[in-house]
């Protein structure tokens, strides 16, 4: 992007070699939990809410809040890269896997589309969301997920950068042929794996 | 005042993304109208509600959430989508 | 305008960078700092309008924000008006760190749609909010350093006696301008004996320090989203007209 160095103005902090160790390329560390949205918070009442499996599969497949929360559940600790370059360690989530929500599905889907309140969608492999990789999880820290992180239920797949984390998440459609979703059709990633630093599209 | 929680003070408006609109377009865009193709709403572009920040710039309809402008610069290259917008309209007066 | 002109006749208009160096540092308030700007090149600009501030660091970090320029196209140095944010790493570089001699990258003007000059007309009614007030001075100063122009009205929202920017300045131009009034509001602590007003700008307030709109009328409001929204829908309330409110949304998106 070229520019030149202005004295004294410094990157944020600089790792410790454990540290740096969990960090992908590019990343620096931070204890908060900063926010960006793409558009206003959704406020859906959990009285509505669902949550739905779509697409390629030979009968729909829809939960509502409680029947959501029925399901088995597991908790992880996860560390999270944002393409804005912060990284989060060992956050602590609570959810369904996608295994649990996808388990014994019939389809010819390559792919799924997350879709969310909002309309904000974002597009991933189904290889990389099963096998204990995707959840859809709704408590972050112990307490139910704030509206502004994603709550009532965010999508959590942690292996790829964040915005792959669809927030406000309603659903997964399963499509046979790939669909780029709202970051990815505006120049980041398909992909968007943090080590590789798949942040824009040809990296 | 992005880390405060509050909504209303994350949003800002089009005239924050006045500059990455000049490194889109050659004229000043801040000022163009718009018509959102969500509800038919005209705006000027300065009035829009920016989102998005640090990847981009969406710009949405005060009025129906329509995200009418994105744009993103990923590197050395600039992504634009106008889909939420009916036409842009800029003054061409000399 | 010149950017159309040039637009016009072809020559597309890009906007470069440029290395400005830092002439003055300005202590304001304990939080905001006006940094003065030596800009070779700067193309001039009108009050209201912006610039990108663009750092690099010794690996090659980059970090961008942009500023409203608080100075009046007639000043000879570009001033802007930083208001530090704990978290942020701009904003306590440009409020701590800089010395004069340092090189920053800049770039601008941006913005064509919240600018005034005494060639618009008014009354002028500015509502500002905390450090939202930087692209108001400048049409403040611009209308001074023009000799006057139509009566302007500056609305001042701050949360104490002490973190209002420029304070003495817009007490002595109005000293100097039977044209131009300023009232304070202070939201969160007044200091003893305090007469104004105490309390976030509400329709009431806006009724009282504006009036009924008159012909010509044109009201500019920048500050943070809840200020300005609750400013704009409360003057058009009150009978201004859409087309003559100008806002700005001002607020730090990362500090």
């Amino acid at each position: 992007m070229g520019g030149f160095v202005s004295r004294g103005f410094r990157s944020r902090r600089r790792p410790d070699a454990e540290t740096a160790e969990r960090l992908p390329p590019g990343q620096y560390l931070t204890r908060d939990f900063p926010v960006l949205s793409a558009g206003p918070t959704p406020r859906t009442s959990l009285s509505t809410w669902d949550f739905s499996v779509v697409g390629a599969l030979p009968e729909p497949r829809r939960w509502t809040w409680d029947e959501f929360q029925a399901l088995p559940t597991e908790t992880v600790t996860k560390d999270i890269h944002c393409v804005t370059k912060w990284s989060k360690f060992d956050t602590v989530w609570e959810g369904v896997s996608l295994d649990t929500l996808l388990a014994g599905v019939e389809t010819d889907a390559t792919h799924l589309v997350a879709f969310c309140d909002g309309g904000y969608t974002t597009n991933l492999p189904l290889a990389e969301v099963t096998g204990g990789r995707a959840w859809v999880a709704f408590t972050f820290d112990g307490a139910p997920l704030a509206p502004e992180h994603g709550g009532p239920a965010r999508l959590l797949v942690p292996h790829l950068y964040f915005w792959k984390s669809a927030k406000w998440v309603r659903g997964l459609e399963l499509v046979e042929r790939d669909r780029p979703g709202f970051w990815e059709t505006l120049g980041y990633h398909n992909h968007a794996d943090p080590w590789r630093e798949q942040r824009y599209q040809g990296d | 005042m992005e880390r405060s929680g509050n909504e209303t003070d994350r949003r800002l408006d089009g005239n924050a993304a006045g500059g990455l609109l000049a490194e889109a377009f050659c004229v000043e865009m801040t000022t163009a109208v718009v018509v959102c193709a969500g509800c038919g709403a005209e705006a000027v572009v300065a009035e829009l509600l920016r989102y998005g920040h640090e990847m981009g710039a969406i710009l949405r309809c005060a009025g129906c959430d329509t995200a009418v402008v994105r744009i993103a610069r990923t590197g050395d290259r600039l992504w634009l989508d106008l889909r939420g917008a009916v036409n842009l309209r800029v003054s061409a007066a000399p | 305008m010149v950017e159309l002109e040039t637009a016009v006749v072809g020559q597309p208009r890009r906007l470069p960078w440029l290395a400005a160096t830092v002439a003055a540092k300005i202590p304001e308030t304990p939080e905001a700092t006006t940094v003065l700007f030596d800009v070779p090149g700067w193309p001039g600009h009108r009050p209201g309008q912006h610039v990108d501030v663009r750092l690099t660091a010794e690996d090659g970090y980059q970090a961008q924000r942009s500023y409203s320029i608080a100075s009046p196209p007639e000043a000879s140095q570009l001033a802007l008006t930083v208001q530090r944010l704990g978290d942020g790493e701009v904003s306590p570089y440009l409020t701590d760190e800089v010395r004069p001699g340092d090189l920053i990258e800049l770039r601008g003007p941006i913005g064509g749609y919240f600018t005034w000059t005494v060639a618009d007309g008014g009354p002028l009614l500015l509502v500002a909010g905390g450090s939202g007030v930087a692209p108001l001075m400048a049409m403040v100063r611009h209308r001074a350093a023009a000799g006057g122009g139509p009566p302007a009205t500056l609305l001042y929202s701050s949360r104490s006696w002490d973190e209002i920017i420029f304070r003495d300045e817009l007490a002595g131009l109005v000293v100097a301008d039977d044209g131009l009034a300023v009232v304070h509001t202070l939201t969160r602590s007044q200091p003893p004996g305090w007469t104004g007003y105490g309390r976030r700008v509400d329709a009431a307030m806006l009724g009282e320090v504006f009036g009924p709109p008159t012909a010509g009328a044109v009201a500019y409001a920048c500050g943070p989203t809840p200020l300005v929204e609750r400013a704009a829908t409360d003057l058009l309330a009150l009978g201004y007209a859409p087309d003559r409110i100008r806002t700005e949304r001002f607020g730090p998106s990362g500090g």
